[in-house]
């Protein structure tokens, strides 16, 4: 029995023994002169495990009475999860390194916390949730403050953890509204007894709790507040890394709880996703408009972005689940393109983040602005790039659920938030003499930009194929 | 009223008494011994539920080791509580409103609360005949909830990491004791005996 269930939960054991070996190791040994090669260490243990769950799984295997459920919607999450992870750390290393931040636990912590999101997507009962919620949070928490000398980094981690501690607080009070209507917190004993009849106000109280919980970890609107300042005041790497694992995992979270869960009372939570899409959208678009700081305006960007997405999850079926990995996997590849050109942004190898610094880059490095130009089209959802089918799936979903006029107000948010992506390239092209930029060194930096570019061109084809996976992935969640 | 009505309703009353003058009372040296008596109370509701082992761990835990880590830190920190309260006091019409309107809908929530059918036979997990309360929880906690034992010690190992990434800094510039250093002296070349005559000095 219990072998079967660890057989089941075998790359999570992998992930937190690989980290707590790591931890021991290097605390014993060479202690920060082993974090370079630990950072790549574990992001090729990542990519593997990707390989092992993406290319080995099969099937519906459910574990732990129910608390683990390894399907095919986890793993597809999963693999997005630990690819995003995985680029994050590569990306980021060098930049942590001249700036004397790169620490051995680093590496361990993002391992941790990409164990905490492996849980996240395969929960199947209340407690696993929130277990896997906090496992990951907590390490996200302490590595926003890793540059514990600067008082905006110290002061983003405090912010996100006082905020987060908050919105657990909310989870768990939703949680135990919904235990006790239920009598179970396992899914499959919720939506048995959630099913039948009408929703009482008790249980709605606590599905709406949950949702707020967990629209925190998403910062969706109205619980975004957190997000710029975190994002500005965390080193530039973990900037990236909040922008991309995180909120796969959470929002995969999301769809698990609410179709798992709550499947059979869709018309409930339907409206409530759809406002905190409509509202995510248009703040996302708006407030982003005045951004000076690239960091600060991806925050902005990612709030906007989660909108879309949710307004997948809006829909309530499982194309709208579909459209939403979709538009999660072509989110986190744009954002990886992005933030490896932000990486490289500096003056005098001091990073940079002023918008206004990229005047007439386009002449000093005219294939990395090109880069950069494909992905902040795609970001804004311009027709021929990927980041357009991303958008065309999640409005059509929910236009076919009959949230049209979600739909129109998503084009419309689109339309304004093209404003700030393009500026950008404005900036680049068209822009005023300026101090300008050093030349961006590291070939794994222009390597990763140029994938991403490439690949939100060359995309456009098949989209890689993971409209299928996709269709795949939704088809075992939503039943 | 039988006894154990009397018990539940002395132990609540105490509980919520505890746990409101641990927000409002001025001293905090105050709102942690109220905050005492709210753990200590919560642990008899326990003993009621027949919980006894939860209790004990209630008051070993929570009295015997964190509240009085709570006591400590207060004393030893040196924040002007009074000076925070005044600033608190801005914001508490705004937030009084706030906890009404939450209040009027917990109130509609659970005015009209109910539960699904099969609830409460799905709850009442009591413990099994010829069981002691610690052995039942055991057998929950290392067997039936065996991921999430092993999930909260990951969520522990990160806080601890994270605890020493945060504070600890290795400053060389500073003294430290060595006991091996201090062991091996050696008298003869740390020691150097002068025969010091009388009226000469050295």
């Amino acid at each position: 029995m219990i072998q079967a269930d660890l057989n089941t939960i075998l790359p999570e054991v992998v992930l937190a023994v690989y980290a707590m070996v790591a931890l021991l190791v290097a605390a014993y040994s060479g202690k920060d002169a082993l974090a370079s090669a630990l950072t790549w260490l574990t992001a090729a243990l990542m990519a593997v495990l990707a390989a092992w769950i993406g290319f080995g799984g099969s099937g519906t295997t459910v574990a732990f009475h129910g608390m683990f459920h390894d399907d095919g919607f986890a793993r597809f999450a999963k693999v997005a999860v630990l690819l995003s992870a995985a680029s994050v750390l590569v990306i980021g290393r060098d930049y942590m390194a001249r700036r004397d931040i790169l620490r051995f636990e680093y590496p361990v912590l993002v391992a941790l916390s990409v164990a905490g999101m492996m849980m996240m997507v395969s929960a199947g009962d209340l407690i696993a949730l929130y277990m896997g919620l906090e496992l990951q949070s907590l390490a996200l928490y302490v590595v926003a403050a890793l540059r514990r000398d600067s008082v905006k980094s110290t002061e983003a981690g405090l912010k996100y953890f006082v905020l987060g501690a908050l919105s657990s607080g909310l989870l768990l009070y939703g949680a135990s509204l919904i235990y006790g209507f239920a009598g179970t917190t396992t899914f499959d004993g919720i939506i048995v007894a959630a099913g039948a009849g009408q929703t009482p106000v008790g249980l709605l109280f606590g599905l709406v709790f949950v949702i707020a919980g967990l629209a925190f970890k998403v910062s969706a609107v109205p619980f975004h507040m957190w997000t710029p300042d975190v994002y500005e005041g965390a080193p530039t790497p973990i900037t990236a890394f909040f922008a991309t694992a995180p909120k796969v995992a959470a929002m995969a979270l999301l769809a698990r709880v609410l179709h798992d869960a709550f499947g059979g009372v869709s018309a409930d939570w339907g409206q409530v996703i759809a406002v905190l899409s409509l509202l995510s959208m248009f703040l996302g678009a708006i407030a982003a408009i005045s951004q000076t700081n690239i960091k600060r305006l991806m925050a902005y960007s990612s709030i906007a972005h989660m909108g879309y997405a949710l307004m997948g999850l809006a829909a309530g079926t499982a194309f709208g689940v579909q459209a939403m990995l979709i538009y999660m996997a072509i989110y986190v590849t744009m954002n990886v393109g992005t933030f490896a050109f932000i990486l490289g942004m500096e003056r005098d190898g001091r990073p940079v983040t002023e918008i206004a610094s990229l005047n007439l880059y386009a002449r000093q490095e005219p294939g990395r602005a090109l880069a950069m130009l494909i992905l902040m089209f795609s970001l804004a959802g311009v027709p021929p790039l990927v980041g357009f089918f991303g958008k065309f799936y999640v409005l059509r979903a929910a236009y076919e659920a009959g949230f049209a006029w979600l739909a129109v107000a998503g084009v419309i948010a689109s339309v304004i938030g093209a404003f700030y992506y393009l500026r950008i390239v404005y900036y680049m092209y068209f822009g005023e003499e300026g101090e300008g930029l050093d030349k961006m060194q590291s070939p794994v930096l222009w390597g990763f930009l140029t994938a991403s570019a490439v690949a939100m061109v060359l995309g456009v084809v098949n989209l890689f194929g993971i409209e299928g996976a996709a269709a795949a992935a939704a088809a075992t969640l939503v039943n | 009223m039988t006894i154990a009505a009397l018990a539940f309703y002395l132990f609540a009353i105490s509980a919520l008494a505890g746990g409101l003058f641990t927000v409002i009372s001025r001293n905090p040296v105050h709102s942690v011994l109220w905050l005492i008596l709210a753990f200590i109370s919560s642990a008899g509701l326990f003993v009621l539920l027949g919980a006894e082992f939860v209790a004990m761990l209630l008051v070993i835990v929570y009295v015997g080791a964190v509240a009085v880590l709570f006591l400590f830190v207060v004393m030893m920190l040196d924040v002007d509580f009074a000076e925070l309260k005044a600033e608190m006091a801005r914001y508490m019409p705004l937030a009084l409103l706030i906890a009404l309107v939450l209040l009027m809908q917990f109130g509609i929530a659970f005015g009209a609360w109910q539960s699904a059918d099969g609830a409460q036979a799905a709850r009442a997990a009591v413990t099994p005949e010829n069981t002691t309360n610690t052995a039942a929880l055991g057998m929950l906690l290392y067997d039936r909830y065996f991921l999430l034992f092993q999930l909260a010690g990951l969520i522990l190992l990160v806080a601890m990491i994270g605890a020493i990434v945060l504070t600890l800094r290795h400053r060389p510039d500073i003294k430290r004791q060595d006991a091996l250093a201090q062991m091996y002296r050696d008298p003869a070349k740390a020691l150097e005996l002068k025969d010091v005559r009388p009226g000469q000095g050295l």
